[in-house]
């Protein structure tokens, strides 16, 4: 029943262009439909979906496609890349007062999580933040939110203020807001009442309660499920109360939750929360990319991304290697080289292009990580000169480096030695390339190369 | 001539009754978007081509009748009309009506609205659905409705898990006048669906309503805690829950169709009621559930009001949302 990912429906549409090496308009027409219909079936609101499209289209044509890449999972990530830069524009911190409360009010539908939120909110500014809370229930209409709330609050062990169902949510936010500033709380979460954006009687009531406590923060929370409708909730809110954010509830479920999406992409309002579960601690910082994947049904983003990162750090490789073999081989290239690899944490790239090389383990790594930053600092204190030819090396010079960076004349020997050893299986590896044969065993002196 | 001026007759012709101006009142808002956009767009057109079909198709979307459904509409409407040489914009807005009504209506089963009452004992219903979707207001509604035809109502909160949901439907239950059987706070769920039972067979209730807690379909252990809650009364009434329903809500997108699976396969869904069909949402999932899944809307939910709940009656509901304003 679930719906397929974006890359799954590519597979069909794929044949006809496998190998070639550019977007062009005629091959990416058939991906870019397969595109608009992931983003459907993850309820992005077809009005942004075709927006979408035409800017990933004007994106896309042209693009060099990356060699390890088939055109469609160039587009895949071209899409991928402008999903995570929209959600994520925008900025998603609360600013906090210094000297008088913050006041966050929640907004919303009936049923997408404003009291279950505010009482994460809660728990994420006190425990996190050390923030003293006080949540004030104004949901006076649905039977027992109240004591929801109530409940709510004492399992985070912050303090609710309520006036009961009597008295109008808005003198409730009132006199919330003056215990707030009486009893220096750094927080105030105003809770309030489900409604329909269409319900004029109840959203001025919003509009009478933001201007009676003037709300550092409106949030509207957004349920994962909901479908193409999202976007008229959520301009309706924005244009009677001027949203600061959005909470993203429920996200915790299989929803593609594509309303994200549209909401931001229409009313530009940044998207600040996720709710990831049923726990009080279940409130996370909203991750783009994790929302891009998401929409798109595919955990197997990830891995593209990473596929591309490694064809560029190949390439590099490539074009490092073939330098080594042809003797050119520096101490600027050997720290080169060692950075690389520590990036990479392993020698995947490297060792795609030359058989017989050893992995790396944590272990090595870490020590590796200390020899790097010797290394970095003793070919920093070298002339230029010195760092390509360092034959010229001589006692009076190794001197003058020690002092430069602290170090040893032993240090600088071992870094030389270590340097002579790599070049040396550079030329190996260079015969035995020549001969057409590897060398049993792999390449002792390359192994080095881990330290 | 086509359903939809079948449709148009039948309610034109007959005086508009009172249940069918709950749901062209309710409706409103989701009807003046879907029909006045059909409507618009056949003025724009004089004659229909690839666009107008394209145009279509983005309306019913729109509707979140979802992605795969809409396109398969749009696809018989469009071969149809090629057949029977149709242009004109309004008729083939008509003939795509058609095709969702008999979409629906020929996915088999007799389908009867109302909860059929065993006479040998209680009957149960067991209520699910996902959090938020408005279980709790669901069952308010639903033993008002069944109060109010005399019948003798017990509510059960096995929904142990949400804070103030047992204070919820308490209060319900005081509102309505109707017995409630609660368990502690945190305790299982189960045990309080076996109360529940136990209670309104010593007490010859003829209708008991389960409340559950929301979850998510995806969620295993709490899937598993709806199919214990579900096997748990069937010990203490054989071949209970008789009916259990899914409540859905109307802005819910293309999730629908996951969440009326997932249940599906946990419990012996009879039927959906859909809510909040009072707001701007048009609720075509369960046009989408019922393609897929053959499960079939039983009652719907208009707004807020203990009377907000009518029988689903898929001419109203199409009525209501393609041909109220020509009413």
């Amino acid at each position: 029943m679930a719906f397929e990912s974006l890359s799954e429906r590519f597979q069909r549409a794929l044949k006809k262009i496998r190998g070639q090496s550019r977007l062009t308009e005629a091959n990416m027409d058939e991906m870019l439909k397969e595109v608009r219909i992931a983003l459907l079936e993850a309820d992005v609101n077809f009005k942004v979906v075709k927006e979408f499209v035409e800017q990933i289209k004007q994106k896309a044509i042209g693009e060099q496609v990356y060699l390890k890449l088939n055109p469609s999972q160039m587009v895949v990530k071209i899409v991928h890349d402008e999903l995570v830069n929209l959600l994520g524009s925008g900025d998603s911190e609360i600013k906090y007062e210094k000297n008088k409360p913050t006041i966050i009010m929640l907004v919303g539908l009936q049923g997408t999580g404003k009291t279950t939120s505010a009482g994460k909110l809660a728990y994420l500014m006190k425990k996190k933040l050390a923030k003293k809370v006080l949540l004030a229930a104004g949901d006076v209409y649905r039977p027992a939110a109240i004591d929801q709330l109530k409940q709510v609050g004492a399992q985070v062990g912050v303090e609710v203020f309520s006036l009961g169902t009597d008295v109008s949510p808005v003198e409730i936010a009132k006199q919330a807001k003056q215990k707030a500033y009486n009893e220096h709380f750094d927080v105030l979460i105003i809770d309030t009442a489900g409604r329909l954006q269409i319900d004029e009687p109840l959203m001025k009531e919003l509009n009478d309660i933001t201007n009676e406590v003037s709300p550092n923060e409106i949030l509207l929370l957004v349920d994962a499920m909901s479908g193409q409708d999202a976007i008229n909730v959520a301009n309706a809110f924005n244009s009677q109360l001027s949203l600061t954010g959005i909470i993203m509830s429920k996200l915790d479920g299989d929803a593609r939750g594509g309303s994200a999406l549209s909401i931001k992409h229409l009313t530009g309002v940044p998207i600040k929360f996720a709710g990831t579960g049923e726990k009080l601690s279940d409130l996370d910082v909203f991750h783009p990319e994790r929302m891009a994947d998401r929409i798109l049904g595919m955990g197997d983003v990830v891995t593209l991304v990473e596929k591309v990162q490694e064809e560029i750090d190949e390439k590099e490789a490539r074009r490092d290697a073939e330098k080594m073999m042809k003797g050119e081989f520096t101490l600027e290239d050997m720290v080169l080289q060692m950075k690389k690899i520590q990036r990479m944490g392993s020698l995947t790239s490297l060792m795609k292009l030359i058989p017989g090389m050893p992995s790396i383990s944590e272990e090595q790594r870490v020590q590796a990580e200390k020899e790097m930053k010797n290394l970095e600092a003793i070919v920093n204190s070298m002339t230029p000169e010195e760092r390509r030819h360092p034959e010229i090396l001589k006692n009076s010079r190794k001197i003058r480096i020690a002092n430069g960076c602290g170090k040893t004349n032993a240090d600088i020997n071992r870094v030389l030695k270590k340097y002579d050893q790599m070049k040396l299986a550079m030329k190996q590896l260079q015969q035995y390339k020549k001969s057409g044969r590897m060398p049993p065993g792999g390449l002792n002196g390359l192994g080095g190369l881990g330290m | 001539m086509g359903l939809f001026s079948f449709l148009r007759d039948k309610f034109s012709k007959k005086k508009v009754d009172e249940e069918t101006k709950t749901y062209v009142d309710g409706m409103e808002k989701s009807r003046k978007n879907f029909a006045s956009k059909l409507d618009n767009l056949s003025k724009r057109y004089k004659e229909v081509n690839a666009d107008y079909f394209e145009e279509l198709e983005e309306i019913l979307i729109e509707a979140d009748v979802g992605v795969s459904l809409a396109l398969r509409i749009i696809d018989e409407a469009l071969e149809e009309s090629k057949a029977q040489g149709i242009k004109e914009p309004k008729q083939i807005n008509e003939l795509v009506v058609d095709k969702m009504f008999l979409g629906y209506a020929t996915k088999g089963g007799n389908i009867v609205n109302e909860i059929a009452f065993r006479n040998d004992g209680p009957t149960v219903l067991l209520v699910a659905g996902v959090n938020g979707v408005g279980k709790t207001t669901t069952i308010a509604k639903l033993a008002y409705r069944y109060i109010s035809q005399g019948k003798k109502v017990m509510l059960c909160a096995a929904d142990t898990f949400r804070a103030g949901a047992t204070e919820q439907l308490t209060v319900w239950a005081n509102r309505l006048k109707c017995d409630i059987v609660v368990g502690k706070p945190e305790s299982d769920p189960a045990s309080v669906a076996f109360e529940g039972a136990k209670q309104a067979k010593a007490n010859n209730i003829d209708l008991l309503i389960v409340d559950t807690a929301g979850r998510l379909q995806n969620k295993i252990n709490l899937m598993n805690e709806l199919s214990k809650i579900s096997r748990v009364i069937s010990k203490e009434i054989p071949e209970a829950p008789h009916e259990a329903f899914l409540v859905i809500d109307a802005t819910t997108g293309q999730n629908g169709v996951v969440q009326a699976k997932q249940f599906m396969d946990c419990i012996h869904l009879t039927g959906i009621v859909i809510t909040k069909m009072d707001g701007t949402s048009k609720g075509g999932i369960i046009l989408a559930i019922r393609d897929e899944l053959g499960l079939p809307v039983r009652f719907i939910g208009l707004g807020e009001k203990m009377t907000d709940l009518e029988e689903f009656d898929l001419d109203k509901y199409l009525y209501g949302l393609c041909l109220g304003d020509e009413a």
